[in-house]
């Protein structure tokens, strides 16, 4: 049996301008593949930015609530309900929202601003320069260093600005795991400050932030927030609704699946194509193979064998490709959005071994039909 | 000098098609060959040689009457058994060849061993052994396509015999070649390729190759009409 795979192995790879062929099909395929869905995946995580940040394992929010950056505000009396749930270790409002910085030159710019509950400060950064207690000091904001702070002119600490007409100083400087999906620069401060300088409605805790007194405790939770008729989710579930809203309420999920699937077809035709001519072509040596004594299963074998090798060879070098591509892309512009995740490896993976079944079936059926017969009488 | 029957054919018939089309390729066929016998089966185009080879050696299933190799009823075997048969004991050399141009030529005369599930090096070695034989070893590692027609039908010969089969094939094989090469390469076999241990079944209507042949069938519309002594024995 290995020898007939050695066999297959050398007539594929020696007809070289075959196996080219196919395998650019299925690099070429793969990379398309990868390359679309992760920049999705990468969107997505910015577009959930705030969510990770925050790291609440639990959220409270309207359930109309589509995406973390369109809070719709909450009424004060759901916080004190949430923090008398039976299972709620303790509950803290967050304010998230957008606010105008006019710059010294006079330039305006937009900012997201996240005010964090005052005696707790949950959910708040980590600092790289200055002091958390800062935050209570007058008009004191934390900025977030990342691929945005620039449009802030690269704020230090003691450097001094205008938010919606009000004063505001740099307290210190903060990191966070993932930057915003809006290229706007994030402050952070105290919600209390938040809801003074920012214009609001008439409530004004965007989310509730809950830590659960266990796991076993959520799905508890879940149904007393649901009777007040509000929604709580896990920071995963929260991360899921926002991916789903953009994947299904905006046209993004629809060009994705064009895209995807243009580029299976195009994989599909390319590689097919070529697979199903080269088993042609050699559909009268195969039946010479038969009549010399090769069962019709082991000249099955070597037809998978040959589609396996080219869906991987190509599979890898698509990924190779993408992941160099991705990497120099980043290297030059730096929130670059890009990240390629497992799922969208094994989706590709997927529809790369899809791509290869086709293939093969179609020659397996034709290899299976050739009578040593016709090959004999020629 | 005959060791025993090699092969033994009991009324062979083969129908094709059905209906109107229905046509009888082989019209009860009976005959024996023996090893280090080579026979010839002649006759017209069309008169059922190819169909009477291929039910002989376990290519064609009859529609009717029985194939006995070595004393095995060899129809009486199922489809995997019979593939076996073919790889172990029948050479064949196909009309057009066949050879694959991707391998190289001592690949292409290791492959009956290395569908036997032997060792491919140990295959390979066998088969430049084998193109020695045939007189090629310098063109091992050549693409059959770069050799001439006669050496390509050398190479055949190689990849039919390196298994040592005991039941040689060979379909017309002298038409595609020139009068002198096919001549030569049926010396060859005469001399070097038939041995005590091995039968030769060949198809022809070239006259000029008679002279290797022990016996000589004809054939005329699917019928044996007869058969003559070869002109080795002349
Ligand atoms: N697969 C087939 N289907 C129908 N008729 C066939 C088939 N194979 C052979 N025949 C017919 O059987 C007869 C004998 O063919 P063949 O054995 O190839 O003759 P030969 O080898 O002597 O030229 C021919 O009339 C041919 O047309
Ligand atoms: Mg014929």
């Amino acid at each position: 049996m290995r020898g007939i795979l050695r066999i297959g192995y050398r007539l594929l790879v020696n007809d070289r301008g075959k196996f080219i062929a196919l395998l650019l099909g299925i690099t070429f395929s793969v990379f398309l593949m990868i390359q679309v869905t992760s920049m999705f995946a990468g969107m997505m995580k910015k577009a959930s930015a705030t969510v990770t940040n925050t790291g609440a394992k639990m959220w409270v929010l309207d359930s109309s609530v589509t995406n973390v950056a369109s809070s719709i505000p909450l009424p004060d009396y759901v916080l004190d309900a949430v923090r008398s749930i039976h299972g709620v270790k303790y509950a803290v409002p967050l304010y998230s929202g957008a606010g105008l910085v006019r710059l010294k030159d006079g330039t305006y710019q937009a900012v997201s601003i996240l005010g964090l509950d005052d005696t707790s400060l949950f959910g708040r950064p980590v600092l790289l320069q200055g002091q958390i207690s800062d935050i209570y000091a007058e008009n004191g904001f934390l900025v977030v260093k990342d691929e945005e702070f620039g449009k802030l002119h690269n704020p230090g600490i003691g450097t001094e600005f205008e938010i919606n007409d009000n004063r505001g100083v740099i307290v210190g400087i903060a990191k966070v795991p993932a930057s915003g999906l809006f290229g706007m620069p994030t402050l952070y401060t105290t919600f209390s400050r938040a809801v003074q300088y920012i214009p609001s409605m008439r409530y004004t805790v965007s989310y509730i932030l809950v830590e659960p007194a266990s796991d076993a405790a959520i799905p508890g939770i879940k149904q007393e927030v649901a009777k007040l008729g509000y929604e709580s989710l896990t920071e995963a579930e929260f991360i899921d609704k926002i991916t789903h809203w953009y994947m299904f309420g905006t046209g993004m999920g629809i060009n994705l699946l064009i895209m995807t699937g243009i580029s299976f077809v195009v994989g599909l035709s390319i590689s097919g194509q070529t697979f199903y001519t080269f088993v042609l072509e050699n559909l009268e040596k195969f039946g010479a193979l038969k009549a010399i004594g090769a069962k019709g299963r082991e000249l099955v074998y070597m037809i998978l064998f040959q589609a396996g090798i080219t869906a991987l060879a190509g599979y890898g070098l698509g990924v190779g490709l993408c992941a160099l591509l991705i990497a120099l892309a980043k290297f030059r512009v730096r929130d670059y959005a890009s990240i390629i995740t497992f799922n969208n490896l094994g989706m590709a993976l997927g529809m790369v071994l899809v791509i290869a079944s086709l293939s093969s079936y179609f020659a397996v059926r034709r290899v299976l039909r050739i009578e040593p017969f016709d090959i004999f009488r020629g | 000098m005959t060791v025993g029957v090699a092969i033994q054919a009991v009324g062979l018939s083969k129908w094709f098609g059905s209906g109107e089309t229905r046509t009888q390729a082989v019209k009860d066929v009976s005959f024996e060959a023996a090893f280090h016998e080579m026979l010839y089966i002649v006759g017209p185009s069309g008169s059922g040689k190819t169909t009477l080879l291929s039910m002989l050696s376990g290519i064609l299933r009859p529609s009717a009457g029985s194939v006995r190799v070595e004393g095995v009823d060899i129809w009486a075997l199922d489809e995997n058994r019979i593939a076996d048969f073919r790889l172990h004991k029948v050479g064949f050399v196909f009309q057009d060849y066949h050879l694959f141009n991707k391998l190289t030529t001592v690949e292409n005369v290791a492959i009956p061993l290395i569908l036997r599930g032997q060792d491919w090096n140990d295959s390979l070695k066998e088969g430049q052994k084998y193109l020695e034989v045939v007189g090629l070893a310098n063109r091992a590692n050549l693409p059959p396509s770069k050799l001439s027609g006669g050496e390509q039908q050398r190479v055949a010969i190689a990849r039919a015999i390196v298994s040592a089969p005991d039941i040689l094939i060979f379909d017309e094989p002298t038409a595609s070649l020139d009068g002198d090469t096919g001549r030569k390469i049926l010396e060859f076999v005469r001399t070097k390729v038939l041995t005590e241990q091995r039968c030769i079944l060949t198809v022809t209507h070239d006259d000029r190759i008679y002279e290797y042949a022990d016996r000589i069938l004809k054939m005329e519309d699917g019928r044996l009409i007869g058969s003559e002594k070869g002109g080795a024995h002349a």
